[in-house]
């Protein structure tokens, strides 16, 4: 690996309803890359994720043991404050889900609670972000309409624009484009490859054409193990383990 | 960050303390009943009949009225059902593609089930003296039926809503009509028939301003629908209005067999609607 | 199955034109502006104000709500944001059981409980005496009455809105009661309006816990510890005497109308709310 960890996952299970959802996971995910988690439906690849900012903790009947350790800091010591953690990583969901105000506040939601009030700062960075993620000039003349009014794509952008606004070291997607058209698809793809210049992501998907565009690592997740891990490439067309081959079998082909 | 910690944490105590009033507030209630009632508690109280009046005979019980509320409830649930059974499997049977107006018969029993029990008293009340009916015991189960119809409706559609539609459509493709599909329905539902029918018992049982003026009261057990009948809410209100300590105390007495009783039919109702996950507001 | 349908529907109906049809008497002898304006409630003269029992009746009420609704919504947002799922299992039971307590019983709690609660405990903090019959009585035994109508519908609306809208809040770092106050809340207004319309208008309509506790005086509440008669208590009171008293029974009638048109309306109001608010937040 050619740059230092920023998010190692040691021996790390977890159980949901006394079923083992995600088995002895060891991982090191690399820094200012893309990494994206793939694998079949049901596999364990959206627990993988919420498990790296602690949004696992809201499941009911979760139980959790093993590491996850962040700039070296271990995320489940008791003594972590969850906050803290959650800051710096941002989440893009399947679907967006802007929260119900308007398009400034949402974007200004995140710094307004860690504690800027100042207004003309939080101008800046409300423009700072929606420049970030191609939507200013879109926006800029109706920051005050509500967030619900913008089409999905536009919302998935202002989504991101409100991660980014806590200043995240690590930007968390999960099937982000899913719900998006094609154009507003490659949109974000490019914002995650333009990114990683300033900021870890690891994504998960379901399409190896995305995983092969934006990704430099790939993780293959099968029922609830890393089967295989490395870059994107080797993966996608020379797989070591035979279950990956038989899952990429229709990419290579 | 101390200062977000601390107002999470002001509210959390905020919550759990009204949480412990509301649910608190439950024990409060049933305990009072249970204090004040069971000292005054004996045989009598469910198998005589009072003496010498229901506002100053100290004497004997209240099995007037238990037998007087067992019949309205009983009968308002019973015809109740007759009426709401079809409405239930009409407004999920016949008019399933047009949606809107099924879901406005459902916004019209919601509303019908909002309406105050003083109003279907008052309106029981004039449908008795448009036929010409003395307060009685038919008076009461008029009006009590009135009162019922919404709940047994309501809770009913909830759970036809649950049987799956293809087996509603596997019933039609059959060959069979539209009733005969409708009572493979009824036949899936049975628990939650049963359901509402504890429900509407429960309400009828323990409502008072629906028989306030529609059923009367009688110091005797009625022996036919023309006769005045006592319902034991009613009694409870009378005897608690009485100066005599005995009487009173029987009030106490008769609202601690009301509490159980209805709490009886709340938890078998409570536990049969575990079996329909969701249920409705 | 059409005609049971229709019969049952036209309920509405037929209430609605039943009880103003009785109500014309009394509606031919003075105009609404003066029988919902006019105070003096004096039978034997022809004289029939309703302004002090619509007036009880508002004090009952907003007293209710006012002890019921912070309550029911801390405690739906325990229920379903904090509340473990096992604490959960054990207390909305609770809840239910509340709901199926007949009137009649929370009338007596009120009797035995709160109005001598009312009488030794907080009255002689405010004022000299008070006998515990009280619009403060009615209130706090209503407040209890509502709870659980409240609660359901709140913790309802909370459970359909989605986990992922509250995650978002939640990977930004805000905690779980900033998530609450600036998403959840807002998300769920609707949703706590509709439960408070709904809850005003059975305030309104209950009857005889409300009778029994409120001391039913005709005269204009000016305190919480003031006597109160209700709209509802004053139908049920006075309904078997009316019959000597000439345009009696018209004006209780016509009590029962106003209560109906009411509550009719705010039922309407709260169920199309609902009715919105859950296709929204479903689809
Ligand atoms: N809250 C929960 N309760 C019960 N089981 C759960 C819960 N969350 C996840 N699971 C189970 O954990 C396993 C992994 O789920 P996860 O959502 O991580 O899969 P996934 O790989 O993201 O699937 P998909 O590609 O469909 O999104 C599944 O078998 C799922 O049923
Ligand atoms: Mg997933």
């Amino acid at each position: 690996m050619t740059n230092t960890p920023h998010i190692s996952v040691q021996d790390f299970n977890v159980y949901i309803e006394n079923q083992h959802i995600l088995k002895n996971i060891n991982i090191n995910i690399p820094n200012k890359s893309v990494t994206s988690i793939i694998g079949p439906s049901g596999c364990g690849k959206t627990t993988l994720l919420k498990s790296f900012n602690r949004l696992l903790d809201n499941t009911a009947n979760v139980k959790i043991d093993g590491k996850v350790l962040v700039d070296g800091e271990n995320i489940y010591d008791p003594n972590v404050e969850v906050t803290h953690i959650r800051k710096k990583m941002g989440l893009l969901s399947q679907r967006p889900y802007p929260l119900p105000m308007s398009i400034y506040d949402n974007v200004a939601y995140g710094p307004r609670i860690h504690g800027i009030r100042n207004k003309s700062e939080l101008d800046e960075l409300v423009e700072l972000q929606l420049k970030a993620t191609g939507l200013w000039n879109e926006v800029k003349d109706r920051l005050n309409a509500s967030a619900t009014r913008l089409s999905i794509g536009q919302q998935q952008r202002l989504c991101l624009a409100r991660g980014l606004a806590v200043e995240p070291e690590i930007i968390l997607g999960d099937e982000s484009t899913s719900a998006l058209d094609p154009v507003s698809t490659h949109i974000i793809e490019d914002l995650f490859i333009n990114l990683k210049q300033k900021y870890t992501i690891v994504l998960v998907t379901h399409i190896l054409r995305q995983a092969r565009r934006v990704s430099d690592y790939i993780i293959f997740v099968y029922m609830g193990k890393i089967i295989e891990f490395g870059p994107t490439e080797e993966v996608l067309l020379n797989p070591k383990e035979e279950l990956t081959r038989e899952y990429v079998k229709g990419f290579i082909s | 960050m101390i200062k977000r910690k601390i107002e999470e944490l002001f509210f959390k105590v905020l919550m759990i303390l009204a949480t412990i009033i509301v649910t608190g507030s439950f024990f409060l209630i049933v305990g009072t009943i249970f204090s004040k009632g069971v000292p005054y508690m004996n045989l009598d109280m469910i198998t005589k009949i009072p003496g010498g009046g229901f506002y100053i005979g100290k004497e004997g019980g209240v099995l007037n009225a238990i037998i007087g509320s067992l019949y309205i409830a009983g009968g308002a649930t019973i015809l109740g059902l007759i009426i709401s059974i079809p409405v239930a499997i009409y407004i999920n049977m016949y008019i399933d593609g047009k949606k809107f107006k099924s879901n406005l018969i459902r916004l019209a029993f919601d509303v019908l089930f909002g309406i105050p029990s003083i109003v279907y008293g008052a309106f029981g009340f004039l449908i008795m003296v448009y036929f010409g009916i003395r307060a009685s015991l038919l008076g009461g189960i008029i009006a009590v039926t009135l009162l019922v119809i919404p709940i047994l409706v309501r809770t009913l559609d909830e759970v036809i809503r649950t049987v799956p539609g293809e087996l509603r459509d596997a019933a039609l493709s059959l060959g069979a009509t539209r009733w005969e599909a409708a009572k493979v329905i009824l036949r899936q539902i049975r628990p939650g028939i049963f359901t509402a029918i504890l429900l509407s018992f429960g309400r009828g049982i323990g409502d008072v301003a629906s028989v306030l003026f529609t059923a009367g009261f009688s110091d005797n057990i009625p022996t036919s629908l023309h006769e005045p009948a006592a319902t034991l809410p009613l009694a409870i209100f009378f005897q608690l209005g009485s100066p005599v300590e005995e009487v009173q105390g029987r009030a106490y007495a008769s609202a601690l067999i009301l509490t159980i009783v209805v709490l009886i039919i709340t938890v078998l109702a409570e536990l049969l609607i575990k079996k329909f996950s969701k249920h409705k507001i | 199955m059409l005609v049971f349908t229709l019969a049952s529907v036209s309920l509405v109906f037929v209430i609605g034109i039943g009880l103003y049809y009785r109500s014309i008497p009394i509606l031919n002898k003075l105009s609404w502006f003066d029988l919902l304006t006019k105070s003096a409630w004096k039978p034997m003269k022809g004289l029939f104000g309703f302004y002090p029992f619509i007036m009880g009746t508002l004090w009952v009420t907003a007293i209710a709500i006012i002890i019921a609704l912070p309550l029911s919504i801390f405690t739906s947002l325990y229920l379903v944001e904090y509340a473990h799922a096992k604490i959960k299992r054990v207390l909305i039971p609770f809840v239910n059981l509340l709901s199926g307590i007949p009137p009649v019983i929370y009338g007596v709690w009120g009797v035995l409980f709160i109005v001598p609660l009312i009488q030794e405990h907080i009255a002689p903090h405010f004022i000299e005496f008070s006998t515990g019959y009280s619009v403060l009585a009615g209130g706090i035994v209503l407040a209890v009455m509502i709870f659980p109508l409240i609660v359901s519908i709140i913790t309802e609306v909370l459970t359909t809105i989605p986990q992922d809208l509250k995650d978002a809040s939640l990977s930004i770092g805000a905690t779980k009661w900033e998530t609450i106050k600036k998403v959840i809340i807002r998300k769920a207004t609707p949703g706590i309006i509709a439960a408070t319309v709904l809850a005003i208008s059975r305030a309104f309509g209950e009857t005889i816990a409300v009778l029994m506790v409120c001391g039913n005086n005709a005269v204009v509440p000016h305190s919480v510890f003031d006597t109160g008669y209700p709209l509802p208590a004053l139908i049920a009171n006075n309904y078997g005497e009316m019959m000597s008293i000439p345009l009696y029974d018209s004006a209780l009638m016509f009590a029962a109308l106003l209560l109906f048109i009411i509550i009719l309306l705010f039922n309407i109001i709260s169920r199309v709310i609902l009715a919105r608010l859950e296709r929204n937040l479903t689809t």
